[in-house]
């Protein structure tokens, strides 16, 4: 089952849930903007959001489900 | 039937219906006569009523007789589908482990790579038609599971028909990214426009999803359905979009598998732990249920799939031919 782990950020009050999914992405729950390692800022609308963590995704930051195709070392 | 929502039968029978077909998945007129049943629960049908204030679908919506009417087409219904799986795993593996080798488990012929790489435009405008019978009413049919689940469930099932319509936004809702696909493709994107032309297994797809949210007995087959439809949809989605933007389509027809790449990715993650994870929890005896609808959710979409790449390869359309004069 999924391993919860939650975060409070520096700038907003309330706050974010991050949860990682076996692999899968990460699911993050209550952002309004996700910083990636360049610095650049993807905001977003939705509740709650898919992270790529397999490096694979063709719309990164966001998941695309590629991690499914991808073999499992 | 049609007599009886026009007025001019007075009653229906149901120990009158002799003799269903065999079929009853790929049946044009026992699913179409279903769809029409269940519609009356959703939008109705504006051309009934001469004066909106007094319109026959209305009352024929709690009506006994047609009620007791879609029951016994119901029960066929369900009994055909049930037929159609394989048995439920009930071992004590981890429910979420057997609720994805559910739904990966599809063994169909893959509809979104034909079209990637093969399909031509006027394939892809008759898909879309055949589609519309349910994009139209895009997540309608599982919300009518929302009062019928624990707190916990119901707050992830919340959290992902909110992002199916539009979070908020009017212009973002599932349902109208759809009908501006069908605006770019010069096809008519009024509610239920082509719905005489979807063969039976098109309808029977969507009647899955009514007779799954009408039923609160029924309400864990509703979620697993739920599951494997958002599960099954972010990497087909993106064959898709690859295959539009293939044939030049307008932006507005790609675009609506874009965003679902993306929102399914997603969707998939809440609705199998989140969703489907919470009801068997709290619910242990919804199990088999939930592992059910996500059964007949990929046996029906292989169904789908097989039957249009065969009218394909056929040289046929994957829409009924065109009716001679308006059905009454």
């Amino acid at each position: 089952m999924t391993s919860g782990m939650r975060s409070r950020t520096s700038r907003r009050t309330d706050e974010v849930e991050i949860r990682v999914v076996p692999n899968g992405p990460a699911l993050v729950r209550g952002a309004d903007a996700i910083r990636d390692e360049d610095g650049g800022s993807h905001p977003t609308t939705r509740p709650v959001v898919a992270v790529c963590l397999c490096g694979k995704s063709q719309r990164a930051p966001w998941c695309d489900g590629t991690h499914k195709v991808i073999p499992r070392g | 039937m049609v007599g009886r929502l026009g007025g001019s039968v007075t009653r229906l029978d149901p120990d009158a219906i002799d003799g269903l077909p065999d079929d009853v998945l790929r049946d044009d007129d026992f699913q179409l006569a279903l769809w029409t049943l269940y519609e009356l629960h959703y939008r109705g049908f504006d051309d009934l009523a001469e004066d909106p204030t007094d319109d026959p679908a209305d009352d024929l919506e709690w009506t006994p007789d047609v009620l007791a009417f879609r029951r016994a087409l119901e029960e066929t219904f369900e009994a055909a589908l049930r037929a159609l799986v394989p048995a439920i795993d009930r071992s004590d593996r981890p429910f979420v482990d057997r609720l994805l080798e559910v739904i990966e488990g599809g063994e169909g012929p893959s509809l979104a790579s034909y079209v990637q790489r093969e399909a031509t435009t006027e394939q892809v405008r008759e898909l879309m038609a055949q589609r519309s019978v349910y994009h139209l009413k895009e997540s309608d049919p599982h919300s009518w599971a929302i009062p019928r689940v624990d707190d916990g469930t119901k707050a992830a099932l919340v959290e992902l028909q909110y992002d199916e319509y539009g979070a908020g936004r009017a212009d973002r809702v599932h349902a109208t990214l759809f009908a501006n696909l069908l605006d770019a493709l010069d096809l008519d994107s009024s509610y239920g426009a082509h719905l005489d032309r979807a063969p039976g297994y098109a309808l029977a797809e969507n009647n899955m999803m009514s007779l799954f949210g009408l039923h609160r007995r029924l309400r864990g087959a509703s979620m697993g359905h739920l599951a494997a439809f958002e599960s099954t949809s972010s990497l087909p989605c993106r064959r898709y979009a690859q295959g539009i933007r293939r044939l030049g389509l307008p932006d507005a027809v790609a675009e609506y598998y874009d965003e679902h790449v993306e929102a399914d990715a997603v969707h998939e993650q809440v609705a199998v732990r989140d969703v489907c994870g919470r009801l068997v929890a709290a619910a242990p005896e919804l199990e088999d249920d939930v592992l059910f609808g996500a059964a007949a959710y990929v046996k029906v979409e292989e169904i789908v799939a097989t039957s249009v790449l065969e009218a394909w390869s056929r040289g046929e359309s994957c829409l009924r031919p065109e009716q001679i004069g308006a059905v009454a």
